[in-house]
């Protein structure tokens, strides 16, 4: 059997913790940066905040509405999502962390278990120990789990937060009950084809004929119906190499001086070449992009990439920061007010074991340079050593107006009790 | 490794063993060892080899449910919590009386002693310059954590 563990509202519920005058009240989380919405409690849906709005635009909205809208606490979040992760854990020792919130569980032997209880226990715990309530799926598979989670969620009051798919019956009713678009992994595209297809329902989906499935789609969707039908094809994750890795930012307010901007992207290359060597890849390629501010309406609107091929892989930041901001200078266009740009490392390889090239390689030099840089900056916890081009004086800061404090990760912001 | 002024300073000889006294400068007297056995020897002080104290471990027992919080002001002087202490809060445990616990009361944390029998629930300041406080209905109460130990600087 397989759980899908879920934290309700996530953010919203952290910022809840340690101030639980905010329950039953609406509450917005936004975006580094201050930018839009990303994260809203259920009272802020029902009043129709949408996800995404950005919030100089739906400021109004929120004052009028009484809606409590915080800046991105990561270090909060963060350390609240360790800890539901390490309570999962004491459930079973097969857990995959899914995202911030959620997480899939497989349970092996656990032949005589009533999942309902063990679920409640889950469910409880988390709730108990951390204060983030949270729902739980049980089914067969992983596919079959993630709908049996938001039938936990959709329904509170006849779920009490878990719900167990362990019949046929329950099964196929949960199938019927699904719209196609709601399946774990149908995409926007996907789902337009398998509605001309007349399928409306994640039960339809599983009406297709297997072999035509596997020929019009891929593998991935036949293993999903496979998944659908009880018989589980997804299996549990180990946490993976990504195959690409991307920092991307929006900047405090919008620039026109490329000597800013390239030293944004300097240091966003810099940051994507760090992630490259915690994992152990080199990259072929970097995209680098630029955009204009969407929002101002007076200035030209401008959005701009520039992929760069690499002669040899690399994970070395002199080499990659070089390539991004030479990128960056050729796109750059004068004249326009730039509020957003990214790195994004592609073409991943094993650092320790690619094809050389016969003329063209790394300087060897770097790969010691670079160790010792992670190194000494591991050690002080910051990036103490920068690249020339990256801005030394100043350290760069996210906005962060209406920041919550570190309740859990510092001590001068601990709860105060009378 | 040997050298030979070590060789002369024969400490102590076994049968498969020789103890030398060393005339190492870096070491604080230690001994050196000539084993024989080339994967080398392991310090005889490994056996009684302990852990150093952890105040972690000490006092947190349950890492994920364990929350810290400061005190504000004089209620609780009597059980020891004085302004600006440090409590450490295990939110696993189950609240019982006589318990101190952090509670969210009417907008407010606060931490009291919890006082449970017939007449219902009771939050006991440790001053007598402050009121019990009897729970009803009204307020908005939540047991937050109990508290599991107090940390005081005292200089």
């Amino acid at each position: 059997m397989y759980a899908l563990v879920d934290c309700n509202n996530f953010y919203a519920s952290c910022e809840r913790v340690f101030n639980p005058n905010l329950h039953h009240k609406p509450i917005a989380i936004l975006s580094n940066n201050d930018g839009c919405v990303i994260s809203r409690s259920d009272e802020a849906k029902a009043l129709g905040l949408p996800m995404g709005a950005p919030i100089f635009k739906w400021e109004g909205f929120c004052k009028i509405n009484d809606i409590q809208v915080f800046s991105s606490n990561y270090p909060l979040y963060g350390d609240m999502s360790n800890r539901v992760m390490k309570i999962l854990e004491q459930f079973t020792p097969d857990v995959e962390v899914y995202s911030i919130d959620e997480a899939f569980l497989e349970f092996i032997g656990f032949k005589n278990y009533d999942f309902n209880d063990y679920g409640n226990q889950i469910r409880k715990r988390i709730l108990k120990w951390i204060g983030i309530p949270t729902c739980v799926g049980i089914a067969p598979t992983k596919a079959l789990s993630k709908i049996a989670n938001k039938i936990a969620r959709k329904f509170p009051e006849q779920t009490k937060g878990v719900y167990v798919i362990d019949s046929d019956e329950k099964r196929i009713k949960a199938l019927k009950w699904t719209k196609i678009e709601d399946v774990w992994g149908i995409g926007w595209g996907l789902q337009k084809r398998l509605k001309a297809n007349g399928c409306k329902t994640a039960f339809d989906f599983i009406q297709l004929n297997d072999d035509w499935v596997r020929k019009t789609f891929s593998i991935t969707e036949w293993k999903l119906k496979k998944d659908l039908e009880g018989n589980p094809k997804i299996l549990l994750d180990e946490p993976k190499n990504k195959r690409a890795i991307a920092t991307t930012r929006s900047f405090d307010y919008s620039y026109n001086d490329l000597n800013y901007i390239k030293e944004r992207v300097s240091t966003f290359a810099t940051r994507c070449a760090e992630k490259l060597r915690k994992q152990g890849s080199s990259c072929h390629m970097i995209i680098v992009t630029l955009r204009s501010d969407p929002f101002r309406k007076d200035a030209e609107r401008y959005r701009a990439s520039k992929h760069v091929s690499l002669t040899f892989p690399t994970d070395s930041s002199l080499v990659i920061s070089n390539e991004a901001v030479k990128a960056v200078s050729s796109i750059f266009k004068k004249g326009i007010h730039y509020k957003k740009a990214g790195v994004i490392v592609t073409g991943l390889v094993p650092s320790d074991n690619y094809q050389l090239d016969m003329f063209e390689h790394e300087d060897p030099k770097h790969k010691s340079l670079m160790s010792a840089i992670d190194g000494l900056n591991n050690k002080y916890r910051e990036s103490k050593i920068k690249i020339g081009n990256q801005d030394l004086k100043r350290t760069w800061k996210m906005r962060q107006e209406r920041l919550s404090p570190k309740y859990t990760t510092n001590f001068n912001d601990i709860i105060s009790v009378k | 490794m040997l050298n030979h002024k070590v060789k002369k300073n024969i400490l102590y000889k076994s049968k498969n063993l020789t103890f030398y006294n060393a005339e190492v400068s870096d070491s604080l007297g230690g001994f050196f060892f000539d084993t024989g056995i080339s994967a080398g020897f392991p310090s005889p002080a490994e056996d009684f080899k302990e852990e150093r104290l952890s105040l972690d471990k000490e006092f947190i027992k349950n890492k994920e449910a364990t929350f810290f919080a400061r005190v504000s002001g004089q209620s609780m002087v009597g059980a020891g919590l004085e302004d600006n202490d440090l409590l450490i809060i295990d939110r696993s445990l189950e609240p019982a009386n006589n318990k101190i616990a952090v509670c969210f009361l009417d907008g407010e944390f606060t931490v009291k002693r919890l006082k449970m029998d017939k007449t219902g629930l009771w939050l006991k300041p440790e001053n007598p310059n402050y009121p019990m406080i009897k729970i009803t209905e009204e307020n908005d109460f939540v047991i937050w954590g109990i508290v599991t130990n107090v940390i005081k600087k005292v200089y």
